[in-house]
């Protein structure tokens, strides 16, 4: 026994455990997040419960368990149609089943609001459409119809959000000479009121336009009953997918699945957040990383050249260098009010009443918005690129130095030409660590630029296509705000798995990148020569 | 205090009067006086710590990195003070430059090992470069093995070659003189032949100081020998007078192996 302690054995048994426990622990967050995440948007069945007391329920069975009283299997079942039942989900005892069954004809209808509809269809009610041998027919072809109606509003929409610009602009234009002390009846004002006038003219008819269309779509619609035999009319134009999961095949449903992938991947939320896509806030994350590196990156690495290659090593130097490993380690949320006071009220309040006077009382960079929440978070990772960049500067060996200034080179010549390339290797294993600590920063966020919905992304057509002063979305914030703060949480629940998965995928995706982008410059600049 | 042989051959490239160096309270070098002769090879020899590293660094004003170090005499090139603070540390240094007792070829090409002196001066010019890399490569005897590959990493050679390469690198300036730090501690005995008979060669072109623990190398490569013992520089001259019959009782107890 003596003798196996002293082999050293166990010791390395003992790290070997623990690097275990930690791999088992992070394998397991990962696992119920992919398989809830993963599992979120495969077709499920609808069962059709006759109960016992004569009343019959239709749902998708989310949970089986024990009820821990008494000892009976109940069932939760999303029964969706909460406009109907004043909610989505019930508890049902297995006792009291008296058949199941899975009819054929049963339907999700999936709503742009009010959560889904489960039922059966009746038929379809559409002006100048021939009603089909069957009413499933009719609706495929009145949906069809709808849908190419609706892309005919939405250019008309397009058209009215650029109008709206314009107005905008021109209502800041008029303010600003206004103040500028300009007469209300000079040549300049009048024309620009006129054309003012002109533009919001055509908005208003193309408004009128837009509710007409709308209100025509609108009476195109689809008789439905519920299981209760409570019969439904729902506008096919507020029906964002059908399905009909009994009578699905495999490849069906495999095409159901990417279709919510794609809508999750393109399209905006809907329902407070609880359904829909996630777009806006994947690339509000994915602007707001990109953004906080290129701040932080070059910050970083040149702080890091002066405290490793200019400055005299003394008491300062290393004070500093103390005080920037201590930076990392400051809580988060004092980034955020830091940002709050210097960025957005200190610096945005200054460039308001200097660059947009016309706008006030209504802050254009005066308040939170992607700009400040980058920058605060490049300050919340500037020590780590720091910390990164100088420990592969001090990693290249004195020869390399010694032999570049021998050759008559400069200090700046050697670290342009010799270091900085040596060290990139190392600088990207600090960026790396800094964006995968940006994208999941969530705290200062919140009181710097990001929302809950943002209306507008911070980029589009509109010049100056980059709109810094927007506020945006983020997948962290998308986490806490569906899953902790929606009206209905049960039924966000899958979305806040789906939203995990998602930002885990993006720090990955983007750590992936670095790591190959460096391990191509290792090869390039070190191997070793003996 | 030392006592120069005669050195034969004309007026000295480098001379060395009263110097002194200190490391913060150490004194590294004590009122050293030595010449060195054009197109000869002078080597520097001595126990670790004695001082003749720091000597050859004083030649290119490497010392200039440490910050401890405080040097008062007079070190003149071609007559020119080069120990002051007004010198141009950077003209000095294409003037003389130095080979190291690790190869340190850069992290890129052959072709841009050997150009890299020449680039910092401003030299872009292709067919400059070209000559540069083809005539030094040459000189320091590895062309035939690196001609191919000029554009391969040189981090992939081995040390003998990444050796030659570094005194390519070197002579592509076109320097007075190269100084060398143990040039050969970390070779094998073909790679320090190698490197013995190309030293052979160059001084023909350049004045070569050389500092090494090897006291054979010495006593092959070079002409006139200096021997350091605690800083200060105990008896130079012709190399055959030092290792056949040296003035001073140290001399001799190191070289015979007594100490040291």
């Amino acid at each position: 026994m003596n003798k196996f302690w002293k082999t050293g054995e166990p010791y390395v048994l003992l790290t070997g455990t623990a690097l275990a426990v930690m791999l088992v622990l992070t394998l397991t967050l990962v696992g119920v997040v992919m398989t809830n995440g993963l599992g979120y948007f495969w077709p499920r069945a609808l069962l059709k419960f006759d109960l016992k007391d004569g009343t019959s329920a239709l749902g998708q069975v989310m949970v089986k368990e024990k009820n821990p009283i008494s000892g009976v299997s109940r069932l939760q079942l999303k029964v969706a149609n909460r406009d109907v039942f004043g909610q989505d989900f019930r508890w049902i005892d297995e006792k009291d089943i008296a058949s199941r069954s899975l009819p054929t004809d049963a339907m999700l209808i999936e709503r742009r609001e009010h959560g889904n509809y489960f039922g059966f269809l009746k038929g379809v009610t559409a002006e100048g459409l021939a009603q089909s041998a069957s009413p499933q027919e009719t609706l495929q072809q009145a949906m069809k119809l709808v849908a190419g109606k609706m892309e005919d509003t939405r250019a008309i929409k397009k058209q009215m959000s650029n109008l709206n610009h314009t107005v905008e602009r021109l209502r800041l234009k008029l303010l600003k000479l206004e103040y500028g002390g300009k007469e209300k009846n000079s040549a300049e004002i009048s024309e620009l009121t006129a054309v003012r006038e002109k533009t919001m003219a055509e908005f208003t008819r193309l408004n009128e336009q837009a509710t007409a269309a709308q209100a025509e779509i609108g009476r195109i619609t689809g008789q439905f009953t519920d299981v209760t035999g409570g019969s439904k009319d729902i506008a096919l134009m507020e029906i964002v997918a059908l399905q009909r999961p009994n009578s699905m095949s495999f490849l069906a449903k495999c095409g159901a699945y990417l279709e919510r992938v794609r809508e999750l991947l393109l399209d905006d939320p809907r329902e407070s957040n609880t359904e829909g896509g996630l777009f806006p806030a994947i690339f509000g994350t994915v602007m707001m990383v990109l953004l906080m590196s290129i701040f932080s990156l070059p910050f970083g690495v040149v702080a890091a050249i002066y405290l490793r290659e200019y400055a005299k090593d003394g008491l300062m130097t290393r004070m500093v260098r103390i005080a920037v490993n201590n930076l990392a380690g400051v809580p988060s949320i004092v980034y955020g009010v830091f940002g709050l006071g210097f960025f957005v009220y200190g610096i945005g309040g200054s460039m308001d009443s200097l660059f947009f006077p016309e706008r006030l009382p209504t802050p254009t960079f005066g308040t939170g918005g992607i700009l400040w929440s980058s920058l605060t978070l490049a300050l919340l990772t500037v020590p780590v690129v720091i910390v990164a960049t100088e420990e592969s500067l001090a990693s290249i060996p004195k020869g390399i130095r010694e032999g570049s200034l021998a050759l008559g080179a400069t200090r700046f010549q050697t670290l342009t030409r010799i270091l900085l390339p040596m060290a990139t290797p190392g600088i990207m294993t600090g960026l790396i660590l800094s964006m995968a600590r940006a994208a999941g920063e969530v705290a200062p966020l919140m009181i710097v630029g990001v929302v809950k919905l943002a209306p507008t992304l911070p980029f589009d057509t509109n010049f100056p296509f980059f709109h810094m002063d927007r506020k945006f979305m983020h997948l962290g914030f998308h986490i806490y705000d569906v899953g902790f703060q929606s009206p209905n949480v049960e039924a966000a629940k899958p979305m806040v798995y789906v939203t995990t998965m998602l930002l885990l995928a993006i720090v990955v995706a983007a750590s992936s990148a670095a790591i190959y982008l460096r391990n191509r410059m290792r090869r390039k600049y070190t191997s070793s020569t003996f | 205090m030392a006592q120069a042989h005669d050195q034969s051959g004309g007026a000295p490239i480098l001379s060395v009067s009263n110097l002194n160096l200190h490391y913060g309270e150490a004194h590294a070098l004590k009122n050293i006086n030595l010449d060195m002769t054009r197109h000869q090879v002078t080597s520097f020899i001595g126990p670790s710590g004695c001082g003749k590293s720091t000597l050859l660094r004083c030649f290119n004003r490497m010392n200039d990195l440490v910050e401890s170090a405080r040097i008062e005499g007079s070190i003149r090139l071609d007559g020119d003070e080069i120990n002051e603070s007004s010198t141009d540390v950077i003209s000095l240094r294409r003037k003389v430059d130095m080979v190291f007792q690790q190869s340190n070829p850069f992290p890129k090409s052959i072709y841009e090992n050997i150009v890299y002196g020449l680039r910092i001066a401003g030299v872009n010019d292709k067919a400059t470069l070209d000559e540069a890399v083809e005539r030094s490569l040459k000189s320091a005897a590895i062309w035939n093995e690196v001609k191919d590959r000029l554009n391969d990493s040189a981090l992939g050679l081995s040390g003998g070659q990444a050796q030659r390469i570094c005194i390519a690198r070197a002579i592509a300036v076109n320097p007075e003189i190269i100084l060398m730090d143990e040039p050969c501690s970390a070779l094998d005995p073909i790679s320090t032949l190698k490197i013995e008979e190309l030293i052979e060669e160059l001084k023909k072109q350049y004045t070569i100081v050389i500092v090494t623990h090897n006291m054979q190398q010495a006593a092959r490569v070079s002409d006139v020998t200096a021997f350091f013992y605690l800083g200060e520089l105990i008896e130079a001259g012709g190399t055959r007078m030092i290792f056949t019959n040296p003035l001073k009782k140290q001399t001799e107890d190191y070289i015979t192996g007594r100490f040291g």
